[in-house]
């Protein structure tokens, strides 16, 4: 329980407004982050999935990749999705204007770098430009990589100085509404730019990571505190953090960058082939596309699967997987105490002999042997608006 | 009684061979929620500082030691289907087991109350 070292975290623009709130603090992605307020996570999760959670996560990598002259419609559009579809395996060149597509960096032996959020403009005055969110613990990487894809025909703009703060839950459409008008017009993964008289501009998009419906909204850093306080002042909402955020996703059957997926996990094994859009199997011209058709055809080796431990003793992140009779079989990735479910869940890799659900297995934790179920993700349904 | 504290944050009270251990209120407000405890099986002999016991919050696991060497003879079978009573009472409903002392010297070297709550406001 040593304190973080404060001489080399980074903090997001709403630190001092975690301190006034009672927060725990915790190192993540570089960042001196919230872990929990004084409800405690058990809480703070099941307020998410009854009522409304306000999650600072601005420690994320927002930021704009646009060609030197934005207007030109598709063709504008075309150009710029052609510079990232060099890194990922989704069709971004016909995304809807306003449409946000998750997706994910690739490296050349097909594993994936980072999972990611691109999107594209509604307005026609903004065509040409990408909207684009990774993670905080691979950030500068990724920026990097987006940047010499981009080779000069489009600049990449760092927008991670703002702030950007997640409302989940239920109650989340009708909370942002009173604040925000318009914003219960967006359906699931779509974004668009308000005008706000008091926030300033702001993206908002209607996505998430617990499962829950709800936005994520991207405010310029002067507005940064005041717009949270404001959201805050709703008593629909309490400040959630990342404590409950990860049992939150892991509920909901979402991958943890380095623990779920890394860089030799395939898109295949991790469950993500969705991603991987018609055209650009056929086209095969992303990086790794010799492996991830390979396994598109035949099968991956083994594959991402939720893992149910039977009794009450969580299974976490590297615990063995093994079939009753005691062969290894695989490992934990993530894994903890489910709230909503009210008993222990987690993910892990196993053989895709063994990846079906309600198969019988065991995981081994501190050396013994305890009885789980492969299961079906997620364990606790979406409630997205579509 | 006398109840002694660890620099691990576990308590032992004491009535004469029999001590009920437990972890402080100082640990389970640092834990946060409990969602699982394993304790140790009766009959057990466990040598002070021995892994006794496990306690899981939503996020991580952490071992709890023995303060002084004994024998298990009950462990607080509540605590299996209600954990989150380490975190409402856990200087009292809240206590893991009881062991029989095999050294009761050992318990000179815990702290008393004053000491630990010293020692607490030291972290």
């Amino acid at each position: 329980m040593s304190d973080p070292d404060h001489t080399t975290l980074k903090t997001t623009p709403l630190h001092a407004l975690h301190q006034r709130l009672g927060a725990r603090f915790g190192a993540f992605g570089g960042y001196d982050m919230p872990i929990q307020y004084p409800d405690g996570i058990l809480s703070e999760h099941l307020w998410t999935r009854s009522q409304c959670g306000l999650f600072d996560v601005s420690h994320m990598g927002p930021c704009f990749l646009a060609l030197p002259e934005l207007g030109g419609g598709d063709a504008a559009h075309r150009r710029v999705a052609a510079l990232v579809e060099k890194l990922v395996p989704s069709d971004i060149a016909n995304l809807p204007p306003g449409k946000m597509q998750l997706t994910v960096l690739l490296n050349e032996s097909g594993g994936i770098l980072d999972d990611l959020m691109i999107g594209r403009p509604a307005r026609d005055d903004r065509q040409g430009m990408l909207y684009i969110v990774v993670n905080a613990g691979t950030k500068d990487q990724d920026f990097a990589l987006l940047s010499a894809a981009a080779d000069g025909e489009a600049q990449l703009r760092r927008a991670d100085d703002r702030g950007l703060i997640a409302i989940q839950g239920p109650k989340a459409e009708s909370v942002l509404e009173d604040i925000v008008p318009g914003v219960s017009s967006l359906s699931f993964m779509t974004f668009a730019r308000f005008d706000h008289s008091q926030f300033g501009r702001m993206l908002v998009t209607r996505c998430g990571y617990t499962g829950e419906d709800g936005f994520e909204v991207l405010v310029l850093p002067d507005h940064a505190v005041a717009f949270t306080e404001r959201v805050l002042a709703d008593a629909r909402v309490k400040p959630i953090g990342l404590g409950a955020r990860d049992s939150l996703r892991l509920e909901a059957g979402l991958c943890l960058y380095g623990h779920d997926i890394d860089a030799d996990t395939s898109p295949v094994e991790a469950g993500l082939s969705w991603m991987i859009s018609k055209s650009r199997r056929e086209r095969g011209d992303f990086p790794g596309a010799e492996r991830i058709l390979g396994e598109l055809k035949a099968g991956p080796a083994a594959r991402r699967v939720g893992v149910r431990p039977l009794g009450r003793a969580p299974a976490r992140e590297g615990a063995e997987i093994q079939t009753r009779e005691g062969d290894a079989i695989g490992r934990v990735t993530s894994g903890g105490f489910g709230p909503t479910v009210n008993g222990p869940v987690a993910m892990g890799h196993v053989a895709s002999s063994h990846a079906k659900p309600g198969t019988p297995v065991q995981v081994i934790v501190r050396g013994k042997p305890f009885e789980a179920e492969i299961a079906a993700l997620p364990f606790t349904p979406h409630n997205y608006k579509r | 009684m006398t109840t002694y504290y660890t620099r691990e944050h576990e308590w032992i009270a004491v009535d004469g061979a029999i001590g009920t251990v437990g972890i402080t209120a100082y640990a389970a407000e640092k834990l946060g929620d409990v969602v699982f405890v394993e304790l140790p099986e009766t009959g057990r002999k466990l040598a002070q500082n021995a892994e006794m016991a496990v306690v899981e919050s939503v996020k991580a696991a952490s071992d709890v030691y023995a303060p002084v060497s004994g024998e298990v003879v009950e462990a607080n079978a509540a605590l299996v289907e209600a954990p989150e009573t380490v975190n409402a009472d856990p200087e009292g409903a809240g206590w893991f087991c009881k062991i029989r002392l095999t050294s009761p010297g050992e318990l000179s070297g815990l702290m008393d109350k004053a000491a630990y709550t010293a020692f607490c406001e030291s972290l």
